[in-house]
């Protein structure tokens, strides 16, 4: 579904991925593991067309989108829950979702897709007048996810989605994420959490240094000791 | 008798500052979603003023009708200044930023002067003598309806910003940037458009401050100084802040003029926004940053 060949891209001088080639296949939750960075963050961003990539190519069902800007990426369906959740803190939680829901992808679905929102999380239709800002770190994160499910979204990329967040919710959010791969929402998941989303993870890439060292099934991976001695402390 | 000439000067003051406010309000707008400051703010309200005077002296046209067209002209031309040309500078410095916007001031007010010459220039309409009995309250025709125009222009830009799409778009820039770039938002051309919404600002209130005050190529920086009063007194960012600016500065004009001399306003202008920034250094409407 998505392909990633060969991708180098720089912050100013720093090099931030070197040579990173991957694949997403349709409907798999795939996770990306790596210290902090490691160049996780800078990945995501930009298959989103949020960084421009100085060599490789990016490519969505047989479309090249290497270097379009974000706002063409998102309307093919490749959405975002970004690193810190990224609401809009004055707007409201009704005007965050009617933001998330303005890809002209999304227009049709709207009410179908907020009763989608409201049905995973009912919570938020609780607090429609709300501002963002005002809401407690797990209902933001949840909001994040709710405005990105209003774009109708065929991929999202997941990033650092528990960051922060009280072990109880982490719980509920994972379980959220592996529901929604279950609906044939296609995931990535970047996560600090390792052996959590190595578990969830049909595929796992483990990044370091801005390169892809390791690569294979997510329990696979669990069971290595590189794996186990890094990121599980065993 | 004399609390009559106060409250006469006052009200007028408070129509001519209702103008002031609107013109203030392009700029908050701007620099609240874009965080450009626009220097050539003032040189494009001369811009509206000219073109409202060639309106009027070539087709008859009243600078009061055409408070529209001319904040549609002006809505193009900042459109097309931002996408054409600011925009590839929203990731750069300030200082360049700066010297860019400044280099446009530069090049409008000159322009001006080789089209129109030094000379100051002004419109008589058939009701610029005209003017409503309210009680013992003597208005100034002109100044009542440019104010119940800015009133209504200001109160349907409030309505957009709260209530179309395109307005809660816009205020999602505002609020994070990187938040509007991951929902998918073309952030350019929202930026496009606000820079485009603040220049009808000027648009209209330009249209109407021609029937106010006589206009000079030389006009521009000190109305982009004193939008920047305005703003900062009224609180940056906030467009009710700059209304309410401009209403005082507006006041505290007409009231120098009459208690000392009309030359001596810029004075009290500035002594109300040193007052402020003692007192109050987020402006009276503005948020303390967090």
């Amino acid at each position: 579904m998505l392909r990633i060949e060969n991708l180098d891209v720089f912050h100013g001088d720093a090099q931030a991925l070197d040579d990173v080639s991957l694949e997403i296949d349709e409907g798999a939750i795939v996770a990306i593991v790596g210290a902090n960075g490691a160049g996780k963050t800078s990945l995501i961003r930009t298959i989103a067309g949020m960084l421009r990539p100085a060599r490789g190519r990016i490519a969505f069902r047989d479309t090249d989108i290497t270097g379009w800007e974000s706002y063409r990426v998102c309307n093919l369906g490749i959405g975002q829950v970004a690193e810190g959740r990224q609401v809009f803190p004055t707007l409201s939680v009704a005007e965050n979702l009617d933001v998330g829901a303005m890809l002209p992808r999304a227009r049709g679905a709207q009410t179908a897709n907020l009763q989608r929102v409201f049905g995973l999380f009912p919570v938020l239709a609780e607090r429609l007048a709300q501002p963002a800002g005002t809401l407690s770190g797990g209902e933001q994160q949840m909001l994040a996810i709710g405005r990105c499910l209003m774009g109708a979204p065929e991929l999202v990329m997941f990033d650092e989605p528990s960051l922060g967040l009280a072990p109880a919710v982490v719980q509920q959010l994972l379980r959220t994420i592996r529901d929604l791969n279950r609906e044939g929402l296609t995931c990535v998941l970047v996560e600090q959490n390792v052996a959590v989303s190595l578990k969830l993870a049909a595929h796992a890439y483990v990044l370091e240094n801005g390169r892809i060292t390791l690569a294979g099934p997510g329990e696979e991976l669990l069971a290595d000791d590189r794996v186990r001695r890094a990121y599980l402390g065993l | 008798m004399a609390a009559e000439i106060y409250l006469n000067v006052a009200v007028s003051g408070l129509l001519t500052g209702l103008v002031y406010g609107l013109m203030a309000v392009g700029l908050s707008v701007i620099f609240g979603v874009v965080r450009v400051v626009n220097f050539a703010h003032g040189e494009m309200m001369t811009i509206a003023m000219y073109l409202a005077i060639v309106l009027f002296n070539g087709f008859g046209l009243d600078p009061l009708i055409m408070v529209v067209p001319l904040a549609a002209v002006l809505f193009a031309l900042g459109y097309a200044m931002q996408a054409g040309i600011i925009n590839p500078f929203i990731t750069r410095p300030e200082h360049s930023q700066f010297i860019l916007l400044v280099a446009m001031a530069l090049i409008i007010a000159n322009v001006l002067l080789i089209v129109f010459g030094p000379d100051a220039r002004s419109v008589q309409t058939p009701y610029s003598f005209d003017s409503f009995l309210v009680g013992p309250l003597i208005i100034d025709a002109t100044k009542a309806y440019a104010g119940a125009a800015t009133v209504v222009i200001t109160a349907a830009l409030f309505g957009f910003f709260r209530f179309a799409p395109l307005g809660k778009a816009i205020r999602a820039c505002a609020d994070n940037y990187t938040g509007a770039l991951v929902v998918g938002l073309n952030v350019k051309r929202l930026y496009a458009l606000t820079f485009g919404l603040g220049a009808a600002c000027v648009g209209a209130a330009g249209s109407m401050l021609v029937l106010l005050v006589d206009v000079t190529p030389a006009l521009g920086p000190a109305l982009t100084l004193l939008a920047f009063i305005i703003v900062i007194t009224g609180g940056l960012g906030s467009m009710p802040g700059a209304v309410l600016g401009g209403v005082l500065i507006g006041l505290t004009e007409a009231m120098a003029g009459l208690f000392f001399t009309p030359s001596a306003k810029s004075m009290f202008s500035f002594a109300l926004l040193v007052l402020v920034l003692l007192f109050r250094p987020q402006g009276i409407l503005g948020k303390r940053p967090s």
